[in-house]
């Protein structure tokens, strides 16, 4: 019973920093909120995989978050181009958005526990909504960092449920390399094409 | 020593030590030449049989064990290695002439390394986190650090990172499927899953937008292997699937499915080429129209499906490494590769306009040329299948063929009495020879590829046996 209540906190922590991360114009707080997203997304991979191996998943997504923050930390303003290109692009629309995954989420998750039962309603939901703020996040954004978060919001959710019924070793391995591969690409990309003399400038 | 840490990690290691201790000037010497000698391996070493040298017994065997899952390269796979590390000596040969620097070698190595762990690995559904991984390190050879990252790489990424998912998710899906194939709802959302999946890897239409751009954005050189490499390796990830999944090869749903989706990036390949004033683009599209092919003949419902998706396969890298490496000479020269800018350069740099004229020609399945007889096998039979298909098909060369004819009148465009000359260094000029002349003997002998095809059907228990 005190396992599922704190399944339904770390569930209702995704949606949370989902939100944070998609409607927040600061880096700072987009990737706090991915920090904390990798604990409650943890906590549901345990539901299936043993401890060691949910703890590598955690640290791995820190790792990730801990180089694009250095990476981006490195870069001037003038550097970074924050501006969007589409409309609409406001607080409101990307509110509205999230909240349409929470819907989805809310709806499909009943269904897909029938479909493949034994997953966990906790589990699914906290997926579902992960990979659809992962994918509402990539269609809103032109921003590479903020690209490179929604697919590690995506991948996240992704394997959140892949845990629940592949336990292997080598999989995990090479998600944990597929995550930290992103982050690595995604610094590489965000200090591309920067000019040396400008780096540090904000620091 | 076993076949999977010769072929596999021998070359993500040189890839490794290639990027840390060997200069530019060496590093495509070292690059070809290992390939050259893990291909020749593969052709005389067979796997998993004993071979005796004078007192000396040696055998490779066939699999290893790592992190509880193995990777095996059996006695079938020797054909393919030698097929992929073939290919690939020549893409790193080519590296000096294109200019390209010494990462690409050392990168190359580690993907192809990547790639081949995919056809190894088991089960092999795995794969996808392979092709991923290696999708990644494409990166840094489409992106060089003094230039700002485009909206190709980006889509690029997103695209790759997307199917993977996809095709890991319907794979333990299909699963179910197997155990109880007479439920509907769940052939169809696991046919969806997978046709999603695969969809994002080749970039099916219209999946395929990002190719065009990293054409424009990308060194050519680059954005060829990359075109070259990640499609081969996926098709046969996909042919493993049809081999393995009876339902998949008898569903005449996804059958049309496949067959309409190649014959669209045949059809609107071919037009968008016809259309592009810009020669980057033009190979973007040619290698889309060639992705369709593939997935044309994967739907073929015949016993020559393994045959006819090789006699592709093995040409493609050929021409793609040839029309790259023109196209990265004439980069050099004109910067840009729009139409207003290569105007006339026939004149100043024959060798590499012809190479990349006769790359298109091939590409367009012209007689005599490395691409026309996988295009004639195909042809005959889809036209025995389908008549219209057949013609469409015909449409979608023809769009390239008009590709190549604007290609070509835009570099014979000369001012009066502009005087001939050869700009081209002895390497590139010998790379650029080689590579013509290997079109020609492939399209005009196509039988040398006989041996190394006849032992491909052997890989799929159940496509074309």
């Amino acid at each position: 019973m005190a396992i599922n209540i704190v399944s339904w906190i770390a569930v209702g922590l995704i949606l949370a920093t989902s939100a944070a991360i998609l409607i927040n114009r600061d880096w700072r707080v987009s990737l706090g909120a991915l920090a904390v997203q990798y604990i409650a997304a943890f906590w549901l991979i345990t539901r299936h995989l043993p401890f060691v191996m949910g703890s590598a998943k955690l640290i791995t997504g820190w790792m990730v978050i801990a180089a694009l923050g250095m990476t981006r930390l490195s870069l001037s303003a003038k550097e970074v181009d924050n501006e969007e290109t589409f409309w609409p692009r406001g607080r409101g629309f990307r509110i509205i958005l999230i909240c349409i995954v929470a819907l989805v989420a809310a709806g499909s998750t009943s269904r897909i526990e029938a479909v493949i039962p034994g997953l966990g309603l906790q589990v699914i939901a906290g997926s579902m909504i992960l990979i659809g703020a992962g994918l509402v996040h990539l269609g809103v954004t032109s921003d590479l960092l903020r690209v490179i978060l929604g697919l590690l919001t995506l991948l996240t959710g992704f394997e959140i449920l892949y845990a629940a019924v592949e336990s292997s070793i080598l999989v995990t391995g090479m998600l944990a390399v597929t995550n930290l591969g992103l982050g690595i690409v995604g610094s590489y990309l965000l200090v591309a094409g920067t000019s040396p003399s400008e780096v540090g400038d904000e620091i | 020593m076993s076949a999977p840490v010769i072929w596999i990690l021998v070359p993500f290691i040189s890839g490794i030590l290639i990027l840390l201790f060997f200069s530019e000037r060496y590093s495509s010497l070292a690059g070809g030449s290992i390939s050259i000698i893990l291909a020749l391996t593969a052709l005389i070493f067979p796997i998993d049989t004993a071979l005796l040298l004078g007192a000396i017994s040696l055998k490779i065997s066939s699999s290893v064990q790592f992190f509880g899952r193995s990777f095996a390269l059996t006695t079938a796979d020797g054909s393919l290695l030698v097929i992929i590390y073939g290919l690939s000596a020549l893409w790193f040969f080519g590296t000096q002439a294109s200019g390209i620097a010494n990462r690409f070698v050392s990168l190359g190595l580690m993907i192809v390394a990547l790639l081949t762990a995919s056809i190894a690995v088991e089960p092999f559904l795995f794969a996808a986190l392979l092709l991923e991984i290696a999708a990644m390190l494409v990166i840094p050879l489409l992106v060089l650090p003094f230039q700002k990252p485009g909206r190709g790489v980006v889509r690029f990424l997103i695209y790759q990172t997307l199917a993977m998912p996809f095709i890991l998710f319907s794979g333990w899906m299909l699963a179910g499927v197997e155990a109880s194939p007479g439920n509907i709802g769940t052939t169809t959302q696991v046919g969806i899953m997978l046709g999603l999946g695969f969809a994002f890897l080749l970039g099916v239409f219209p999946l395929y937008n990002w190719i065009p751009m990293l054409m424009e954005e990308a060194s050519p050189y680059a954005t060829g292997f990359l075109l070259w490499a990640l499609p081969t390796f996926t098709v046969i990830f996909a042919l493993g699937f049809l081999d393995r999944y009876t339902w998949i090869r008898n569903s005449p749903q996804l059958s049309s499915a496949i067959q309409y989706a190649g014959i669209f990036m045949v059809v609107s390949g071919g037009f968008f080429a016809s259309l592009q004033r810009h020669i980057g683009r033009i190979m973007g599209y040619a290698a889309i129209v060639e992705t369709g092919l593939l997935i044309l003949a994967m739907s073929l419902k015949s016993l020559e499906v393994v045959n006819i998706t090789f006699l592709l396969l093995i040409p493609r890298g050929f021409v793609l490494a040839l029309w790259a490496l023109s196209l990265s000479i004439i980069k050099r020269e004109a910067y840009s590769l729009r139409f207003s800018e290569i105007q006339g350069l026939a004149r100043t740099y024959p060798l590499a306009v012809t190479a990349l004229i006769l790359a298109h020609l091939s590409m367009t399945g012209f007689p005599l040329l490395a691409g026309f007889p996988s295009r004639i096998a195909l042809w005959q039979e889809l036209a025995g299948q389908s008549l219209t298909i057949a013609f469409w098909m015909i449409m979608g060369m023809f769009g390239l063929l008009i590709a190549a004819v604007r290609t070509l009148a835009v570099f014979v465009m000369a001012e009066d009495g502009k005087a001939w000359a050869l700009n081209e260094s002895w390497i590139q000029m010998i790379m650029l020879g080689v590579g013509a002349s290997g079109l020609f003997i492939l399209g005009i002998f196509p039988q040398i590829l006989q041996p190394l095809l006849t032992n491909l059907p052997a890989l799929f228990n159940h496509l074309g046996q």
